[in-house]
């Protein structure tokens, strides 16, 4: 019976959002025909991994009612530091990978602690962290930017995870470790202790308090699990793109938690879905990637996305008041 | 009734500026229903809050089962069988059912948490207590009384000793509240101590088997229901018996004329089809249950809410109000159940509130004439008696009644004839009660007319010189003060829809 009712409710919202990017695809494809070809998806893939990364982890706390701010310039942080750690200091790649994810969960741990514990509103909390990551990274690179190893270098081995080469062929592996996490967060958020108290504190945080939640524990674990994500897409970001510089990254954030939103995260709490979030993402990544393909360039991009994203809110806004009139 | 379960002695609280409990003295026994009565802010919910572990006491002891206690939390108290089903609903509507009752202690199958388990044993509970429940269902499209269903499925899954009922019944229906009964004897009857905390007397007569009240934080004493009258309770609440007689007869001429006439009102599911009229000087009382549409009715009319149709006539002409602004124009005030969400900004002077609706008047130039301002203010401040060292003080010092001052003094000196109250006294004390009721019959003496909505039947019988009875979002009725009953309005409130 369970099986019957709910999903079908949660599903249909990724079906949606599904078909959108079905039809974004299809009118990019139509309107350009440079957009027809392989490298176009090449392209998509790289842009979509980091951000696809950072919307997993950051729909955690979008659904305790929260929000947050500085996986942005987190992500440039971590990696500037794990970055540093290889060229400078000589460490071995998986072992600045583990640092750097370390980094992000202490972080992650900070936010949660100002958030859950010492009740500063989650803008405000994450704000702050914002800036400081981003003087931490400047600090950490000694203001100039890092490569990771590029290809054919010491350590190179970690881009094959995302983008794989076999002779002149190159195959966007991260799309199937990003689905896979998508898939495991799902999982997660809607079957797990975890998961099921980000609903319960987006949802009600006081009938959680009563029910004998540990609620600062869970409220600080969805800022550890954000900071998580926010350290593993700064590893995806290092292993796609070249140099990363400090002072970037911010700006960052809110293409994923606009992919977030779009893919049916309550802006307001309490309601969400990782699949949809890592759908939700892909029509960012396809405006972002499609739009300059019909000569809409930058600035375009973003008054389009903006555009999107209130409509996105809109039909949250929408569904609720129907819901409350029901 | 069993031996005590329970005991509570000499507990003593206190709040920096407030002695909330007074080495106060409880206890509950097996096999019976205890009701703790006594006005707001008398220290019931503080007293509960101190046995779950929510507060620390300062002292006193515990005593539960026969060993001396004392709960870190509600976790703790739960674990240990006392389980409070609160007042307001503490369910996560975006959660099903099962999730809900078994939140915080959820079966698990390896890392990820067994549903379909929850929702067995959520059915064998539902089984137990005789409700029709479906445990899959999503909490927020249940009704209340079936959400705290759902509560109490909950305390009872705890495997509870003893449960506390913080005023169960304020949002039920009358089926409801005899389900809920049914439920309570069920339990008694199980051999668990089960505490009631609530205002209403006919129910405290109807399921209690003693009666405890308390007053400013202080134990007054301990009755046997069955051998005592409402009076008692009464007088051992407010320490003085107080005159709360029914109005006998109308105030209003017969010739008075309308001044605000409601035709055919729709807005939403709330409000279907409502009219209505009110004379001038006349007190029109709203009655019904929570959610019967009779705030959402006030909203439409006062246009904070949308219509979907339906006429108003001020004064017999008929008035376009689409918004706030108009409706004050109209000359109606409205003076929101939810004072501190909606009626005043607690931050802000006195004064400043005073004015608020009527600023234009206080305008010199492109300033605000502060000198008019307080003398207006303080004119309001002597003629409502509002209780308060100066109309600079700001209004979030004020106790309840005294900010309803306020609110009052706002739309008077706004100049609105129609003055619409939603639940005038609720969060008041007793005493400054009777002030704002005598401040009512004052304003309508003058020729205001008023609305009242109330869902205290004692409030409705005394002060209405009419009676309109509203249920889901319809007018159920309408009766002169004359031939009023309670179990008439009662009857009224709860009839079916078809």
């Amino acid at each position: 019976m369970e099986k019957k009712k709910a999903p079908a409710k949660i599903f249909k919202q990724e079906l949606i959002v599904f078909l959108v990017v079905v039809a974004l695809l299809i009118f990019f494809c139509a309107a350009s025909e440079d957009f027809r070809k392989y490298t176009t998806i090449l392209t998509i893939m790289d842009y979509s991994y980091y951000i696809v990364l950072m919307a997993i982890g950051v729909a955690f706390p979008l659904i305790t009612g929260g929000v947050d701010l500085s996986i942005g310039t987190g992500l440039v942080c971590y990696s500037l530091a794990g970055g540093y750690m290889i060229v400078h200091m000589g460490l071995p790649v998986w072992l600045a990978m583990i640092v750097t994810i370390l980094f992000g969960i202490v972080i992650g741990t900070l936010n949660g602690f100002l958030i859950g514990v010492m009740g500063l509103p989650p803008f405000l909390a994450t704000l702050c962290t914002c800036m400081i990551t981003r003087g931490l990274g400047s600090i950490c690179s000694g203001n100039f930017g890092i490569s990771w190893p590029a290809s054919g270098q010491d350590g190179s081995w970690f881009r094959n995870i995302f983008k794989y080469t076999a002779g002149d062929t190159k195959i966007p592996l991260g799309f199937i470790w990003v689905l896979i996490l998508a898939i495991v967060m799902h999982y997660v958020l809607n079957h797990t202790k975890i998961g099921r108290y980000t609903i319960a504190i987006g949802s009600n945080k006081e009938a959680a308090i009563l029910s004998g939640i540990n609620v600062k524990f869970y409220h600080i674990m969805a800022y550890v699990i954000s900071g998580f994500f926010a350290a593993l897409a700064a590893i995806a970001y290092s292993a796609v793109f070249g140099t990363v510089l400090p002072g970037t990254g911010a700006g960052f954030e809110l293409e994923a938690i606009g992919g977030a939103i779009i893919g049916g995260v309550s802006a307001t709490g309490g309601a969400g879905s990782i699949i949809g979030t890592f759908i939700g993402v892909f029509v960012i990544c396809l405006l972002k990637t499609g739009l300059p393909f019909i000569g809409l360039q930058a600035n375009w991009q973003q008054i389009v996305t903006g555009l999107v994203l209130i409509g996105s809110v809109m039909v949250d806004i929408v569904k609720k008041s129907k819901e409350a009139k029901k | 009734m069993g031996e005590v379960i329970l005991e509570m002695k000499d507990i003593d609280k206190s709040f920096p500026g407030v002695h909330a409990l007074d080495h106060v003295c409880f206890d509950v026994r097996r096999g019976e229903v205890h009701a703790l009565m006594g006005e707001n802010g008398a220290g019931k919910s503080t007293l509960m809050k101190v046995l779950t572990g929510i507060y620390t006491k300062d002292s006193g002891t515990i005593i539960y089962e026969g060993k001396e206690i004392e709960f870190h939390g509600t976790r703790e108290a739960q674990d240990a069988g006392v389980v409070i089903v609160h007042q307001e609903l503490n369910m996560v509507g975006h959660l099903t059912v099962a999730q809900n009752i078994f939140i915080g202690r959820e079966f698990k199958k390896g890392f990820s948490i067994d549903d379909r388990k929850m929702n067995e044993e959520a059915a064998k509970l539902f089984k137990r207590l005789n409700i029709d429940i479906d445990p899959t269902a999503t909490m927020s499209d249940l009704t209340v009384g079936k959400q705290q269903m759902c509560e109490i499925a909950k305390a009872i899954s705890h495997d509870a000793k003893v449960i506390i009922f913080d005023e169960p019944s304020a949002a039920l229906t009358e089926t409801e509240i005899e389900d809920l009964f049914k439920i309570i004897r069920d339990l008694r009857d199980q051999q668990l101590g089960i505490v009631y905390i609530s205002h209403r007397m006919d129910e405290i007569k109807v399921i209690t088997d003693r009666v405890t009240v308390m007053r400013d934080g202080c134990y007054v004493g301990t009755l046997i229901t069955a051998d005592s009258t409402k009076e008692d309770i009464v007088s051992m609440m407010v320490g003085r018996v107080i005159y709360e007689e029914p109005k006998t007869k109308s105030m209003v001429p017969d010739d008075a004329p309308v001044v605000l006439k409601v035709d055919h009102l729709c807005a939403g599911k709330m409000v279907q089809d409502v009219s209505f009229e009110l004379r001038k000087g006349e007190i029109l009382g709203f009655a019904g249950l929570m959610g019967a549409g009779r705030t959402e009715t006030a909203r439409a009319i006062f246009g904070a809410d949308p219509k979907e149709s339906g006429d108003i006539y001020v004064n017999g002409k008929l008035v376009e109000i689409n918004s706030p602004e108009d409706a004050v124009k109209a000359g109606i005030g409205y003076l929101s159940e939810d004072r501190k969400r909606f009626g005043i900004v607690v931050q802000k002077t006195i004064a400043e509130n005073t004015t608020m609706a009527d600023l234009q008047n206080y305008m010199k130039g492109l300033f605000i004439d502060k000198k008019k301002e307080k003398k207006v203010a303080q004119e309001f401040v002597d003629s409502l008696a509002t209780k308060t060292p100066s109309v600079d003080q700001l209004v979030v010092n004020l106790s309840g009644g005294n900010q309803q001052k306020v609110v009052i003094a706002k739309w008077l000196c706004k100049n609105s004839d129609i003055l619409i109250f939603d639940e005038p006294t609720r969060g008041i004390d007793v005493g400054a009660k009777n002030e704002i009721y005598k401040l009512m019959n004052k304003l309508a003496s003058e020729g205001k007319s008023i609305i009242m909505i109330s869902s205290e039947m004692t409030e409705i019988l005394r002060m209405s010189d009419r009676i309109v009875v509203m249920c889901e979002g319809h007018k159920t009725g309408e009766l002169r003060i004359e031939e009023t009953k309670q179990e008439l309005i009662m009857s009224l409130a709860t009839r079916d829809i078809g």
